[in-house]
């Protein structure tokens, strides 16, 4: 089975069609900054985009990985996609540990050039928790990533 | 596969060389003398050694600065703002310091993060640490000039002396090594308008960049060669034990390649691997797998019988009978017949989970009957005991490697998790990683104390009390190390309760017994939790009893700033002298003033919104918090603003106290409205974030206004500080947006719908 993950394509050989993307990612292919935080789709911290479409990886069976599959540490080269540079700006993570899933998600949702409105944050981002608190940095430094003054 | 390990994890042979040669031994260190071994310090110096004027920093000759952490890091910032102070002592240029993440060693002094201390136990430490290298340079830079000390100034990572001379650190380092350490007593500090970094939003983050560009390393991120992955089944009841097991299935999962068994702990649980049945696999997900197709027969045991609505009852019923008497002032049963009027209420808070986002994951390997563990610990050194003891090896050959942790609100200052992974390296002869699910982390935690708390007052014409009755029931973390424990020891009622702030002249404060069947544990603010809930809940009621403002009632309460006096009092103040930290109603009013004007206080709003107020102190320092919410006519809570502020004394890193306040706010939110644990027939009934509920980005605050009080007071806790009023200043927003009054949390469970 090959599967491509940042722009490089992977041949997993004989692996077990049912593990979840989430799990190829961290176990096989080394690719530790997606995080298991549930396991059932609840938290977000494994969000990855597949074909550009924010996707839990904890709840992706491999064998339905049909798409180019993005992780945060191909969301950019330098660690300058727009949500990187504004997350960077305002500190946003305390303990980071839920940070890749917020910004993959966030990158999603700008990825259209749209600048959200607070509502329309909420609605987009309330799979990804972050029990350190940091929705309130997280709010703004989206609306800073879209070009909006808040 | 290669080995992936984190940042600065070769520091092992740095550190256990950290005696050779030049090494000089100055007064940073707790007590002088543990830091280096004495032998070591007559070696001679090799050329192109460090200048290591102590554990915790060494100066190249390159110039360049490392600066050891000993504490953990987990959100907080701590792993910089440490460094900070030690860098801006030194006046090192921050572009050139990096920090390394010190092994679990008694050298540092306790490593244990919690309890809200590394800023007010390390602040000075590290003064001292960089001042002493900063004197040893700038005696280096005055003996190559033959000018006197005092005429040589270290700033911007170079010595400066007459006529413009100047030598940079790393030119300064073969001097140095060769100078006797200064004394303690003889140190200098710099004046805080000579700081570049400690009280200033200067420095990002030491690991910002790590964590937005996916590198950060937390413990399920590192990789010996040759390890593999476990999942433990382990039983569901405290105390339960395994009747048979069978396997097969287990085995004909995929990558499964041993199912090994793990002694059940015998005694008080502490830090003890709870024990289990282990399954071993290529990867996380067939090992979990297996783990889930175990099928196993046990008993629950003794602890079989535990229910939350029962114990829940229970605890109300202690809290409706005399107690043990901690603290007395005056003559409340006298004033209470007396009363005109009286007020009481029973406040409850149910069992809590931690349920920080990285569940826990160990890494460990055990070689010539020497352990090395990578951990996301709070406690390095516990989990060095704590493994030490379960493979009967002594602590010294255990070597803790401290990651970063993915939260931890005190749950990973209990290493269990690291003492599993541990025991399974050493049975399986190969470094071994143990990976708990979310539902592993939310069903054998060490919970949060349930609480009932009973409050009663004796109310003058004017409205206010002549006098308050408060009595505390809940499990005791002891029960943990001792399970016949089953009173709060008088520093847990320290947490918010026998020092209550108000000079009412009769007051008793009474303790009850209450012993649960489940490992308890501290949560980040504890005890405050419950305390602050029922107290800043009771004087919201005595204001709408009296028909008064809350907050003018509130300061009319406190009434004119003071110490409050504790004489009698077993009141362990946080481990500090009351001299140093008093309980200062002053500042606590400062505080509230404060932030009750900022958050503009009084400002008139419809029904369905509110605003609640509270203010307390905690972990030494003072917080108010003002909770805007709203409530649909459906009886949905919202909350659109929050204001919160602190007096924490001297502070370090302020933009990581502001973020330490915005978790706070959300934190205080998810006790308030979301979080229950619950036990039926002595098993956790939650699992995962569908059914222990924490605040998601629309439950959180849209808006939280932080404001850091300034005060050269000695430096107070701040990761905790900021919990406690959130859950009391919402519920009374609550009532002033809807006239009820919420005494029982979470406030999920009331009905709250109105119109
Ligand atoms: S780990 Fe995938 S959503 Fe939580
Ligand atoms: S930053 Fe810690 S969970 Fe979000």
């Amino acid at each position: 089975m090959k599967i491509t993950v940042n722009g490089t394509e992977h041949d997993l050989g004989e692996i077990d069609p049912t593990t979840p993307l989430l799990w190829v990612l961290r176990d096989e292919l080394g690719l530790t900054g997606t995080r298991f935080g549930c396991g059932k789709g609840l938290c977000g911290a494994c969000t990855v985009h597949l074909g550009g479409a924010p996707t839990r990886s904890c709840l992706l069976p491999v064998q339905a990985v049909t798409a180019e599959i993005t992780t945060i540490e191909g969301l950019s080269k330098n660690g300058d996609h727009p949500v990187q540079e504004s997350w960077r700006e305002l500190c946003v993570p305390q303990c980071g540990y839920c940070q890749s899933g917020q910004m993959m998600t966030a990158a999603a949702l700008l990825a259209d050039g749209s600048k959200p409105d607070d509502e329309k944050i909420d609605a987009a981002m309330a799979g990804n928790i972050c029990r350190c608190g940091t929705y309130p940095r997280i709010r703004q430094a989206i609306h800073r990533a879209a070009g909006g003054a808040k | 596969m290669t080995s992936v390990e984190p940042r600065g994890f070769d520091r092992r042979q740095f550190l256990s060389g950290i005696g050779t040669g030049s090494a000089l031994l100055v007064g940073s260190q707790l007590s002088a003398g543990t830091i280096l071994p004495g032998s070591v310090l007559e070696q001679t110096a090799p050329t192109n050694e460090p200048l290591q004027p102590s554990i915790w920093l060494a100066i190249a000759e390159d110039g360049s600065v490392r600066i050891w952490t000993h504490r953990s890091e987990m959100g907080t910032g701590i792993r910089t703002s440490l460094p900070m102070v030690v860098a801006d002592e030194l006046g090192a240029d921050w572009d050139k310091v990096t920090i390394e993440q010190a092994l679990g060693d008694r050298r540092y002094g306790s490593q244990n993060t919690d309890g809200s201390r590394s800023i007010r136990r390390f602040y000075e430490p590290m003064r001292r640490a960089g001042a002493a290298a900063r004197a040893m340079l700038e005696q280096a830079a005055a003996k190559e000039w033959n000018v006197d000390a005092k005429q040589c100034a270290a700033r911007e990572h170079a010595v400066h002396g007459p006529d413009g001379k100047r030598l940079g650190f790393g030119e300064l380092v073969a001097a140095a090594r060769e100078l006797s350490p200064p004394k303690t007593e003889d140190l200098t500090f710099r004046k805080p308008a000579e700081r570049r970094y400690v009280g200033k939003d200067e420095v990002r983050f030491y690991d910002l960049d790590d964590i937005l560009m996916g590198k950060a390393k937390f413990g399920a991120d590192v990789r010996p060669e040759g390890m593999v992955f476990a999942a433990i089944w382990r039983v569901p009841v405290l105390g339960g034990t395994i009747d048979s097991f069978d396997a097969t299935a287990a085995k004909a999962v995929p990558g499964v390649t041993e199912v090994v068994e793990l002694d059940l702990f015998e005694g008080p649980p502490a830090f003890q691997a709870l024990g289990g049945i282990a399954v071993i696999g290529r990867n996380t997900h067939a090992a979990t797998r297996g783990r889930d197709a175990l099928e196993v027969k046990w008993s629950g045991g003794d602890n079989a019988g535990f229910s939350s609505p029962a114990f829940d009852a229970e605890m109300q019923a202690t809290a409706q009978e005399p107690g043990r008497v901690v603290r007395e002032v005056g003559d409340v049963d006298g004033a209470m017949k007396a009363a005109g009027a009286k007020h009481e209420a029973m406040y409850t808070v149910p069992f809590l989970a931690h349920a920080q986002m990285e569940p826990l994951a160990a890494v460990a390997s055990v070689t010539d009957g020497k352990c090395t563990v990578w951990a996301p610990t709070q406690n390095p050194q516990a989990a060095q005991g704590a493994i030490a003891a379960a493979l009967g090896i002594n602590p010294k050959n255990v070597e803790v490697h401290v990651t970063l942790l993915g939260g931890g609100f005190g749950r990973k200052s209990k290493p269990d998790f690291a003492v599993e992974a541990a025991l399974l390296a050493q049975k399986l002869g190969k470094p071994v990683r143990v990976q708990w699910t979310r539902e592993d982390d939310t069903r054998f935690d060490y919970y949060h104390s349930a609480a009932a708390v009973h409050v009663e007052a004796g109310l003058g014409d004017d409205g206010m009390p002549t006098a308050w009755l408060q009595r505390s029931v809940f499990p005791p973390i002891s029960l943990t190390f001792s399970p016949r424990a089953d009173m709060p020891s008088a520093g847990e009622l320290g947490l918010g309760f026998t020092d209550l702030p108000y000079p009412i002249t009769n007051i008793r404060c009474e303790a009850g017994r209450a012993r649960a069947k489940t490992r308890i544990g501290w949560m980040r603010s504890v005890h405050h939790v419950q305390h602050a809930f029922s107290e800043c809940s009771f004087v919201d009621e005595l204001a709408a009893k009296a028909g008064a403002d809350p907050l003018e009632y509130l300061v009319k309460l406190i009434g004119e700033p003071r110490h409050v006096d504790l004489t009698g009092v077993e009141y362990p103040n946080q481990g500090e002298p009351l001299e140093r930290y008093p309980v200062d109603t002053g500042r606590l009013l400062r505080v509230l003033k404060h932030v009750a004007e900022k958050a503009n206080w009084g400002r008139k709003l419809p029904q369905g919104k509110g605003l609640g107020i509270a203010a307390h102190r905690s972990f030494l320092g003072y917080v108010a918090t003002v909770v805007e919410v709203e409530v649909s006519k459906a009886g949905t809570v919202r909350i659109p603003r929050v204001d919160i502020g602190i007096d924490a004394g001297t502070i370090v890193n302020p933009d990581r106290v502001r973020a330490q306040l915005e978790g706070a706010a959300t934190f205080g939110i998810g006790i308030a409205l979301l979080g229950e644990i619950t036990f039926a027939d002595g098993a956790v009934q939650q699992g995962n974030y569908h059914d222990f509920l924490v605040p998601r980005m629309p439950e959180a605050p849209r808006e939280v206004h932080t404001y850091l009080l300034p005060n050269d007071a000695p430096p107070s806790g701040v990761g905790e500080t900021g919990t406690p009023p959130m859950a009391p200043a919402l519920c009374n927003a609550i009532f002033a947006a809807t006239g009820k009054r919420v005494r029982r949390l979470p406030i999920k469970q009331h009905d709250l719908s109105w119109g």
